[in-house]
């Protein structure tokens, strides 16, 4: 117990577990989950599924995060992907058919990842600040979306594009299902493979990982794809939700939302050592406070209140300049355990 | 504790601008300076001078207010003071230029000179004024720049005067000016000298960091020796020769050094046919000249020179870590090019830079992770080491290096400075390197640390490793290699073969009184 | 990469090297005059195109219509020059258009509530300013925080829209100034006097010159004994009380405060400043840039309407692929200078 309150998810998880522990006082069944034709029902599979499109965008851009960087545009992205899949799955005369809806996504993730490589291209190699390059495509990015969709909400009528954010497998909705393999594929590829010492490494002495031969222009161009490809899938899922693309509202906000779940889960936003466990646990911390707030007799629309007060907190908690003026000491283990996944 | 010769005592005319005394400064778990004393004159330029790590800084630092001091007395006009901040030794006509030009490039000639000190008519900036005083200022230095360009515009030369002409401007009694030529050709010395012997001639006092000695010889009136932190000695410069200099500097008098028994030179170095590596006229604007350079098999080449000679720019240009912009490199006689560490390392080069903390670790990985980097960066991502060959090689290096504490999980910002260094040796010995260049492995380690990777690098050529070995230290560069090549003003200037070399004789060549063919 | 205008000269009878005298343009011009530029060519190619584009009231209704943008973009232009960014800005404007609305609903007076929102703004700026010097905190995460903060306080002064029926604010909104057959408003003149302080500020102050110097570098300005601290603050609460005057003006144009209006300004006002050609690193730029790139995005909108068939989604896309030509120049820019 002792090691872990000394862990970087302790904190978050903390904070997690009051938040969820706050709802049981307004709402005593919060914690119970009904089976009904074999699906799970329930306030906290409400939450899981609700966070599924923040989580997918959060673990790419907890990658690209640690490499120094920040992505802006994935938002846009988000968007972009919606409506290329819309419009193509209404624009064909079997637009119903599963067939279709293949096609339709898959395209629809290609140019995601299309416009990532624009990204990872803008910042690798022409040694723009990521701030600004993904500002670019965060502008022009839902204008290119309404462009696609002709400034129309384009409503869709398929059965199986429906189920990516609504249907179940295994009694569990499929949104979880992806978010939960996208995180296990990406705690894979980090940590299974090389990839994830090379971006930390990256992160934490771009020179010396220079010196000592690792491909930095390749690592950072891969998060920026990652990351846009994570956003595409996000974006279905956004369009699934409500059967149609809405150039304007889809993923408003995610990117911030995003960037607020890797910080809340330990990765600093000066790069270097990321946990993918603590961004899974700040995107449901997230999507938790925006389901208390109305429970508590709260208006919702204060919840960007709530996220500014975290936001402060959390800086100051990792602010070495801020612990030291608030005392707020904690030492320094000589050694750490194995790195977090 | 300061020893004075009689002469520079009989000279003391006047009370000097600045005395420093006892003074001594300690980070965490370093003493970087321990009772230095440091006592400037006006009208006088005065020399401070050490290798790597000596102090100079640290004393400039504790001097200007950067860093407090634990004990000591600073006396500046009679009066002892501490300042807390570069502003307020500024207010007390102390200025200081850097290394680096401390200016900002993006406003113009004459705003870089008044920043803070605009005139001012009605509350608002007096554009014209600004700039007709920075134009009387930059002309009574002699000096021919438009007040109302741009800084960064110019070349650093021209940056660098500014920062003097701005320190002028605030009618400093003392101009500190910290290795001002590092990036100055010879041109641009001479003017900087012009300025820094009219400013002497208005009665300022001048301290003058470089480690170019002929610099050091043509402009400065006395000199301050440090060595690890610690005093040596305050020398008239017309009365002391170079050779004397760098022996303060290094430390060692001739006459011990000359009874240094040099160890035995057991293993023979085939020097017959083609070179491991072989460069040609290589070099690199405004950092090494042209050099040729034979490496073969096995061989242990040391670089000697001081700080600034271009000892560490050849060794960036033999890894790819800068690009050269003439002259050839082959291996094994095949014409080969490097732009990158990662083509080095793929040609079986590795380098250790002598930066260690900005160049080399990565201090928020563990050992193993740090030892595994260069391997696991020329495998690429997608072919993680396995966990066992990981496991089975971290554990051999921690073993066969001694590296505590002995867990490769322990993070490498929490290791000793000797640790570290052995965790980069592994790094690069994990790759297998025929050449292995190591600029100043062993510098601010402990003996034993030291002495260890001394054995290390004999082991290696022993089994037919190349080593390029560059150390400010000549007993280590003595005892370590088969063929020895001076540096100086970046230029190589002596090659020779390791046998019957004194410490003495390679002081000579870097003094510059043994005029040798290369 | 130093020696940009370096003259060959022969060795033998130069003692030092002389920077070029005569007509010299300097560089940090350029960006500006570039924009200038487009904004014509855009204005020349559409009086071209459409009918009636040509006349000078296209060019006084984009000021116009982008009164308040002007006054955002001075603010947000003083934090970038010192390398800062400045999020909040559009939650800002929300919020002092709310503030304003329901207390003149309650009854202040138009003074008062002026006073009031100003201060809010400038509060919240110093707010930002400390957290961020004192902390050390990126700016861009401290101003995420304070646009959730402003954004989160409109809704708890009113989920829905709020009209303001106040004589004072009503009849400023529907004045108009002639100047021969054409027309502007109050709110123009306001943006035109905040940029001729804000010019004088920068230019002819201390301040002015130490947001330069910061941006230049921090590092140097801390060695060269300037007021880093107070600057950089100060710029955080210049762009907050620039926000809250944006708001003003905003709740003037729109005569009401609603929660959700002024979503994504923050961005317009990034974008005006960067093809303004402020460089988003900090230290070269001018404020009448950032005005120019605020006419020249509202001619984009000019375009759009005029032609009809143009959809307005392209208003985007335009600003997205102009924020890439000039981010792109800036980088050729920044690599040959430094």
């Amino acid at each position: 117990m002792r090691s872990f309150t000394k862990s970087n998810l302790f904190w978050p998880v903390l904070g997690l577990v009051l938040l969820l522990l706050l709802n049981l006082t307004k709402t005593p069944d919060f914690f119970s989950i009904r089976v009904q034709d074999g699906h799970l029902y329930g306030s906290l599979i409400d939450i899981l599924r609700n966070s599924a499109p923040t989580l997918l965008i959060a673990l790419g851009m907890t990658l690209v995060i640690a490499t120094r960087g920040i992505d802006l545009s994935v938002g846009a992205v988000a968007a972009i992907s919606g409506a290329v899949a819309c419009t193509y799955m209404a624009g064909s005369p079997d637009e119903s058919t599963a067939g279709r809806a293949i096609v339709a996504m898959t395209m629809a993730v290609a140019v995601a990842v299309l416009l990532g490589v624009w990204n990872g291209f803008l910042v690798s190699v022409l040694g723009i600040q990521p701030i600004i390059a993904t500002l670019v495509l965060m502008t022009a990015g839902r204008g290119l979306a309404m462009l696609i969709t002709d400034g129309q909400i384009t409503t869709v009528n398929n059965s199986l594009f429906s189920k990516v954010s609504t249907g179940f497998v295994l009694g569990l909705p499929i949104a979880i299902l992806i978010a939960l393999a996208v995180f296990a594929i990406t705690a894979v590829l980090t940590r299974r493979t090389a990839l994830g010492m090379l971006i930390e490494a990256v992160g934490i002495n771009p020179e010396a990982s220079r010196l000592a031969g690792v491909r930095a222009r390749t690592i950072t161009w891969i998060v920026y794809v990652f990351v846009a490809f994570c956003a595409g899938i996000a974006g279905l899922m956004i369009a699934s939700n409500t059967n149609a693309a809405d150039a304007n509202a889809a993923g408003l906000f995610i990117e911030l939302d995003a960037i607020l779940a890797v910080v809340i889960g330990g990765t600093s936003l000066a790069g270097g050592r990321f946990s993918l466990t603590g961004t899974l646990i700040g995107a449901m911390f997230i999507q938790t406070l925006a389901t208390t707030i109305p429970t508590m007799g709260i208006p919702a629309e204060t919840n960007y209140l709530f996220k500014a007060v975290v936001v402060i907190v959390v800086c100051l908690l990792q602010s070495p300049k801020a612990r030291a003026v608030l005392a707020v000491r904690r030492p320094t283990p000589l050694l750490t355990k194995g790195s977090a996944a | 504790m300061i020893q004075m010769t009689a002469e520079a005592a009989q000279a003391t005319r006047t009370q000097p601008v600045v005395e420093m005394s006892g003074v001594s400064v300690s980070f965490p778990g370093v003493k970087a300076l321990q009772s230095v004393g440091l006592t400037l004159r006006a009208g006088e330029v005065h020399a401070l001078m050490g290798e790597n790590g000596a102090g100079k800084s640290t004393l400039i630092k504790a001097l200007t207010g950067v860093y407090s001091i634990d004990e000591g007395t600073i006396i500046v006009g009679g009066e002892p003071r501490t300042f807390h901040s570069p502003a307020e030794s500024q207010a007390a006509g102390i200025s200081t230029v850097y290394q680096e030009v401390n200016l900002c490039t993006n406003l113009t000639v004459a705003e870089n000179m008044l920043l803070g000190r605009e005139p001012r008519s009605l509350g608002r900036i007096d554009t014209r004024a600004m700039n007709r005083r920075a134009g009387e200022t930059l002309a009574r230095l002699g000096l021919d720049i438009d007040p109302k360009s741009q800084l960064g515009r110019h070349p650093i030369a021209i940056q660098q005067l500014v920062a003097i002409a701005r320190a002028v401007d605030i009618d400093a009694e003392l101009l500190i000016l910290d290795e001002p030529t590092s990036s100055l050709d010879a041109d641009e010395v001479a003017k900087l000298f012009e300025v820094m012997r009219t400013l002497r001639a208005e009665g300022v006092a001048i301290v003058f960091v470089s480690h170019f000695l002929e610099q050091v010889f043509e402009i400065s009136d006395r000199m301050t020796v440090l060595r690890n932190g610690q005093f040596v000695g305050e020398y008239v410069t017309a009365e002391t020769t170079q050779l004397q200099l760098v022996q303060a500097m290094i430390g060692r008098e001739l006459e011990t050094l000359e009874k240094i028994e040099q160890e035995a030179d057991e293993h023979t170095v085939k020097t017959q046919g083609a070179p491991l590596i072989e460069v040609i006229d290589l070099g690199r604007k405004g950092s090494v000249e042209a050099v040729d350079l034979k490496v073969f098999e096995g061989e242990v080449i040391g670089i000697a020179g001081l700080l600034g000679s271009g000892r560490t720019e050849l060794a960036r240009l033999l890894f790819g870590a800068d690009t050269p912009d003439h002259g050839d490199m082959r291996m094994r006689s095949k014409v080969t090019k490097l732009r990158t560490p990662r083509q080095a390392i793929d040609h079986k080069i590795a380098f250790s830079s002598e930066n260690r903390r900005s160049e080399g670790v990565i201090e928020d990985l563990s050992i193993a992770d740090n030892m595994v980097l260069a391997m696991q960066a020329s495998r690429g991502w997608l072919r993680p080491i396995p966990a066992r060959t990981k496991d089975r090689l971290v554990k051999k290096y921690i073993e066969a290096l001694d590296i505590r504490p002995a867990n490769p999980n322990a993070l490498m910002r929490n290791l000793s400075g000797g640790n570290q260094q052995k965790v980069l040796l592994a790094r690069w010995l994990i790759t297998e390197p025929e050449l292995l260049i190591l600029d100043e492995p062993t510098r601010g380690i402990d003996i034993g640390a030291k002495a260890q990777i001394q054995q290390l690098v004999a082991n290696l050529a022993k089994d037919g490793m190349s080593v390029v070995f560059i150390s400010a230290e000549l007993e280590e560069v003595l005892r370590l290699s088969d063929r020895l090549v001076v540096m100086r003003d970046r230029r190589k200037i002596d090659e020779r073969a390791n046998q019957d070399v004194t410490v003495s004789d390679v002081l000579e060549i870097i003094a510059g009184e043994v005029r040798n063919d290369a | 990469m130093t020696t940009v205008i370096a003259p060959p000269e022969s060795p033998a009878n130069s003692p030092a090297p002389r920077p070029s005298r005569g007509f010299t343009f300097p560089a940090r011009f350029l960006p500006v005059i570039a924009t200038v530029v487009l904004f014509f060519a855009m204005f020349g190619a559409g009086s071209i195109r459409y009918e009636g584009f040509s006349s000078p009231q296209t060019i006084l209704s984009v000021l116009v219509d982008n009164s308040f943008l002007i006054v955002l973009a001075v603010g947000m232009t003083f934090v970038i020059l010192t390398g800062g960014i400045d999020l909040s800005v559009g939650s800002v404007v929300a919020l002092s258009a709310m503030i304003a609305a329901s207390a003149l609903r309650s009854g202040w007076s138009a003074p008062l509530v002026v006073v009031a929102v100003l201060l809010t703004g400038s509060v919240l700026g110093l707010l930002m300013g400390l957290v961020i010097h004192y902390f050390e905190i990126q700016p861009f995460i401290v101003t995420l925080a304070g646009m959730f903060l402003a954004r989160g306080l409109c809704y708890v002064i009113s989920v829905d829209s709020i009209p303001i029926k106040n004589e004072t604010f009503t009849s400023f909104a529907s004045g108009t100034i002639e100047i021969g057959d054409y027309f502007i408003t109050p709110s123009v003149i306001v943006a035109l006097v905040v940029l001729v302080i804000a010019a004088i500020v920068l230019h002819m102050t201390r301040f002015g010159r130490t947001v330069y110097a910061v941006g230049g570098s921090e590092q140097s300005a801390l060695l060269m004994g300037l007021a880093v601290a107070r600057t950089k603050i100060g710029v955080y609460v210049i762009s907050g009380f620039c926000s809250a005057l944006a708001g003003l003006l905003y709740a003037i144009y729109t005569l009401s405060g609603y929660s959700l209006t002024a979503v994504g300004m923050e961005l317009d006002a990034i974008a005006a400043v960067v093809i303004g050609g402020t460089l988003l690193t900090g230290g070269s730029g001018f404020v009448l840039g950032s005005a120019v790139g605020v006419l020249v995005l509202g001619l984009i909108q000019s375009f759009i309407s005029f032609d009809g068939t143009l959809s307005s989604w392209w208003t985007k896309i335009t600003i997205g692929v102009l924020l890439l030509v000039f981010v792109l120049i800036q980088r050729l820019f920044t690599r040959r200078t430094v």
